[in-house]
Formats: structure tokens, C-alpha cells, sequence
């Protein structure tokens, strides 16, 4: 076996980096490197960083965002249209919309898909606060901002069917033709969604 | 090893950031697992969403291994049912049904069945007509098949009308008209070889009810499982509509 060129600790910085999303061993190697390289200049001011988002991130117990106060930024914010509720899967697609400016109402976060192979079942969804939130009269529209596939959209009826008491306008995002998209190279079920969602022109 | 078919996805799981494995079933490999690479990507996501038809390719070098699908779609319905409630939830049903038999074991049939639903699994009421059939189907399929063929007491085979929960066979309205409490309503559609009309509701709900109880009683049940939530949700979706 192959003695290791680096201490326990950068190994273990190696071993922590490969599992980042998008990298892998060998460039989890070169990210370390590079790192260590800019010690003053980017270690320490990450490993800083990364002790300070540690330390105070935490879960907002209103809506499920990731943030380092609670309620998080979008929540407090006044100036935000409380009337509108987007339901997304993941934080990642609230950071999506937000990047987008594509509303001011306020979001909710599932925390995921219902997923039968996964075992992933109404239980493990952030969905009875959602009921809550959809009771208190404040809110009139319910956006259900999911992903286009089968188990986002499991979702989105399965969400559809549990706030039908409700007295709250339920709308979801519209399949069809993507920016920059040409017919030819769509696939058939995206040109089929587009071609039923057609509108006045 | 390889082989080459056609096949209906019913499930995907993430695999890493760029790949999926890929749950299809075929008519005569049965329910497969393999993995996609690329399978999240822009051009291969829309075509491994389940309720697709595929022309897949399936390789490994040893038959035990998961081995990789290389995937063409032949039908993309998937956008389609993502519209409708029914047909959403009918297609994770018959993925939860499908994961009850073993993997690699053929079941031509019931090929036949799921690629005739989910043809119709938007279309109220005769997706909750084929899906009743299905069940029956996979009951038969797994070695517990309803005797609906003649009544068990006096050997009719007309005017059959409820099933005995203990026997799983047929019972005609005489002879249960004394125990119609004890005994589950048979819907004359599930009999008839023919007809001229589709059922109505109440019907399509007895047929509804008469599989879950032998599906619990023997599928579920003895593998500590409830039935599937999603079925509730499927049952709202097909049986709240109204007729065609």
C-alpha cells in the first residue's frame, strides 16, 4: 500500500472536500492544495467562515430555509407579499427564484419529493406546517413551484388534494417550451405539456 | 452479458450528481434495475421518468451485476400524466405493485396489463376499471387468484355477485343473498365477458375494495406492510370525478 504524502489532517480536509457536490478525489486534492497554496488568502478566512455558518445556521420554523436567523430573511421581511406562498422542494430551488426575482410572495420548503422507492412518505415532508400556514387566512394563493417529474408532481397533487378544504387559490408553474429551447430537439412529453398549456397570443 | 427490449420505466433513483438507476419493467426479463449514466441530464431526464415506453440495452459483465441501460425513448407519456391526478398516482401505485414481485422474474402478463394502463391512466373512469383488473391480475400473478368463474356453492357460473373473503372464490346472489354482511360485493363488470356501458362508480368502488382486502390479506400483510398510501390518493382521484 501507497505511505500517504500529507499528514492525517490535510487528509482528512481531502477526504471532507471530495464530498462536496461536483467534486471528486482528485479535484477535492487539488482544492486542498490550492487552499493550503493561499493559506492567509483563502484558508483561513474559509475555515473561518465556515466556523461562523456552523455556528449560527439553523432551520427557519416558519418556512424550512436555510438561514442564519429565525424566522430567516425572507420570512421577516415586511416587504414581501404574505398573501402569495411558494412551495418548493429544496432550498436550493427557493435560491433558483430568488436569483430569478420571479415573485415576492414568501416561500415553503417540502424538504424533498414523496418518493415510494426512497421511502420517502408524507411524514418526512414538511407539509402539516404548510396545512397550518394555509389555515391562517392570511395567505390567499398557494404556488406550487416543483420539479417537472414524476415524483415532483406526485407532490404537487398530493399537496393539491390535502389543502382542498382550504380557501386558498392553488396554482403551479407551467410546462413548456424553455428559453433558448428549439422544438425539434425537445422531448415529446415537454412538447405535448406545452402544446395543452398554449395561451391567448 | 447483454440484451436488448423494449420496456416501461416505473421508478428512478439518483445516483451521485450525474447518474440514476433506472427501474424498468419488460415483458420478458420482468422487473430490471440497471443504472443510466447521464441519466440527469438535460437530454435524458425527461426521457427516464416513469410511464415512459424505452428501447433499452442492458450490459454487465457478469449476469449478477447491476449492470448499465443504454435508453431510447419510444413513448415520452410522462408530461402527459403529470397532469392528472389520477394518473400520477395510478403510475406510483403499479410501481409499489411491481416492486412486490422479485426482480428478473417474468411476468408477461402483466406487461401486457401495465402497458394497456398506462396508455389510460388519465382516463376516469376506465383507469380505475383497469386498475382493478391489474390487481386481480397480480394477484393471480403471485399465486393467490380469485376464483370468479362459478359460484363455490352451488356451482352457477350467471348471476354472480359477491366473492367469500375466506375462499377468494365467487359467490352467486342466492346462494349470499343469506351472508351479504360476511361477503364482499362482486361488480358485475370484473365477470362479464362483454358490455355495452362502462361501469358507474359505485361499482368501480366495489371492485376497488374488493382487491385491497385480498391485497392486504395477501401481499401486504404478510410482509408487514400496509397497503400504499398512494392508493387512498388514487382511489379519491378516480372514484371523486364525475362519469363519463
Amino acid at each position: 500500500m501507497p505511505q500517504s504524502v500529507v499528514g492525517p489532517e490535510i487528509e482528512r480536509l481531502i477526504q471532507l472536500l471530495s464530498r462536496l457536490p461536483g467534486l471528486g478525489p482528485r479535484s477535492a486534492r487539488r482544492a486542498a492544495l490550492h487552499l493550503m497554496k493561499k493559506k492567509d488568502l483563502l484558508l483561513e478566512p474559509l475555515a473561518r467562515a465556515a466556523a461562523e455558518a456552523a455556528a449560527s445556521v439553523s432551520v427557519c420554523s416558519v418556512c424550512g430555509n436555510l438561514d442564519t436567523r429565525d424566522p430567516c430573511s425572507v420570512c421577516s421581511d415586511p416587504l414581501r407579499d404574505a398573501s402569495v406562498l411558494v412551495v418548493v422542494e429544496d432550498v436550493g430551488d427557493l435560491w433558483a427564484l430568488e436569483r430569478a426575482m420571479a415573485t415576492r410572495g414568501r416561500y415553503h420548503v417540502l424538504g424533498g419529493t414523496l418518493s415510494p422507492l426512497d421511502g420517502i412518505g408524507p411524514d418526512q415532508l414538511n407539509l402539516s406546517s404548510l396545512m397550518h400556514r394555509a389555515q391562517d387566512g392570511e395567505i390567499k394563493e398557494i404556488i406550487l413551484a416543483v420539479n417537472a417529474t414524476v415524483e415532483g408532481q406526485t407532490t404537487a397533487h398530493y399537496v393539491t388534494d390535502m389543502l382542498a378544504g382550504t380557501d386558498v387559490r392553488i396554482t403551479r408553474l407551467a410546462h413548456g417550451v424553455p428559453v433558448g429551447g428549439e422544438l425539434d430537439y425537445l422531448d415529446d412529453g415537454t412538447l405535448a405539456a406545452a402544446m395543452k398549456s398554449r395561451t391567448p397570443f | 452479458m447483454e440484451w436488448s427490449g423494449e420496456a416501461i420505466a416505473i421508478g428512478t433513483r439518483r445516483l451521485g450528481e450525474t447518474d440514476a438507476i433506472l427501474e424498468v419493467m419488460t415483458r420478458d426479463k420482468g422487473r430490471w434495475l440497471g443504472m443510466v449514466r447521464g441519466a440527469r441530464s438535460r437530454r435524458l431526464r425527461p426521457v427516464v421518468q416513469p410511464g415512459n415506453t424505452l428501447s433499452v440495452t442492458w450490459r454487465a459483465r457478469l449476469d449478477e451485476h447491476l449492470g448499465n441501460f443504454r435508453v431510447e425513448p419510444i413513448a415520452e407519456r410522462a408530461g402527459t400524466l403529470m397532469a392528472s391526478g389520477s394518473a400520477i398516482f395510478g403510475l406510483q401505485l403499479l410501481g409499489e405493485y411491481l416492486r412486490l414481485i422479485p426482480e428478473r422474474d417474468p411476468h408477461p402478463r402483466l406487461y401486457e396489463a401495465l402497458a394497456l394502463l398506462v396508455e389510460y391512466l388519465d382516463d376516469i373512469p376506465l383507469a380505475a376499471e383497469l386498475m382493478a383488473r391489474f390487481e386481480l391480475l397480480l394477484l393471480d400473478e403471485m399465486g393467490f387468484g380469485l376464483d370468479l368463474s362459478e359460484c363455490a356453492a352451488t356451482g352457477a357460473t350467471e348471476d354472480l355477485g359477491y366473492v367469500s373473503p375466506k375462499s377468494g372464490r365467487a359467490v352467486s346472489h342466492d346462494a349470499g343473498r343469506a351472508y351479504h354482511d360476511r361477503l364482499l360485493p362482486l361488480p358485475a363488470f370484473l365477470v362479464e365477458a362483454r358490455r355495452d356501458a362502462a361501469p358507474d362508480l359505485e361499482a368501480v368502488a366495489d371492485a376497488l375494495r374488493l382487491t385491497a382486502f385480498f391485497l392486504e390479506r395477501h401481499l401486504f400483510a404478510p410482509r408487514s406492510l400496509s397497503l400504499p398510501d398512494v392508493r387512498s390518493s388514487f382511489e379519491r382521484a378516480v372514484l371523486a370525478k364525475p362519469q363519463r
